[in-house]
């Protein structure tokens, strides 16, 4: 556990490469998607709207950004980069497939403890669980392979 | 005035759980953020507040479909990016109704 906890890093460097167009392009599908899911459980009530709060909103974009991440850092050394790219892309789709069991936690949480306790405690506790559950699903991929 | 709020909560929700995934290292780790559940914090907060508690834990319920259905698509949008030679936005953007088909299939074999 703790040779994995070593593993983890937080890098700011990865922040200034992003550009301030890219965070707003984001912005702006995590508000649109949000509204989105908000008028189709209008029209079509709070089983087909509640689907949607699990959409992939704003996956495709952070892919992209990976892909150009890599392709830049690859050009710096005179080298194409758009396999590696393409493939850090595919590592970051394999973490979120591993952060779909913590979001379905997250979703169980709530689902079970929203009508019993406070909304602001179940959502904490719900985020708590989405935390936990992530990191040990990493933790024994990690372990595993 | 209700969409606006909508979108502002949801677009910072959203921004902040993205710019933490940039900043995580390994890739596989950030990866996590990519299902986080940031539109459902801000959806569910608001829906608590306008519709109640009963109709937000519905969509919780719902939801746990839908995450199942991502897992599908994620794990489809891995290996085609991994294995094959399909640019990252085509792949992950022509995907998407795979998380549609799976999302709706899920919500119709469970309650019909």
């Amino acid at each position: 556990m703790d040779e994995a906890a070593m593993l983890v890093k937080v890098d700011f460097s990865s922040l200034r490469r992003t550009r301030w167009n890219q965070y707003l392009t984001r912005f702006l599908f995590g508000g649109a998607v949000t509204v989105l899911a908000g008028l189709i459980a209008k029209r079509f009530g709070p089983g087909i709207g509640g689907l949607f709060l699990a959409f992939p909103a704003i996956f495709p974009a952070s892919a992209s950004l990976i892909q150009k991440h890599e392709m830049e850092k690859k050009r710096k050394v005179g080298q194409d980069g758009r396999k590696r790219g393409r493939v850090a892309a595919g590592i970051d789709a394999f973490g979120a497939s591993m952060g779909c069991l913590a979001l379905g936690a997250f979703a169980m949480t709530t689902w079970k403890l929203l009508p019993r306790i406070p909304t602001g405690v179940t959502l904490a506790l719900a985020t708590m669980t989405w935390a936990a559950t992530a990191g040990t699903v990493w933790m024994v991929r990690k372990r595993l392979w | 005035m209700e969409l606006l709020v909508r979108f502002l909560v949801g677009g910072t929700v959203v921004s902040f759980f993205a710019i933490v995934g940039d900043a995580l290292k390994p890739k596989s780790l950030a990866g996590l953020l990519g299902a986080a559940p940031s539109v459902a914090l801000a959806t569910l907060s608001l829906n608590v507040l306008e519709k109640g508690r009963v109709y937000a834990a519905m969509e919780a319920e719902s939801m746990v479909l839908g995450a199942i259905a991502f897992l599908v698509y994620a794990c489809i949008v891995s290996s085609v990016l991994i294995r094959g030679k399909v640019p990252v936005l085509a792949a992950t953007a022509f995907l998407l109704p795979v998380w549609v088909g799976a999302a709706l299939g899920l919500r119709f074999l469970v309650h019909g």
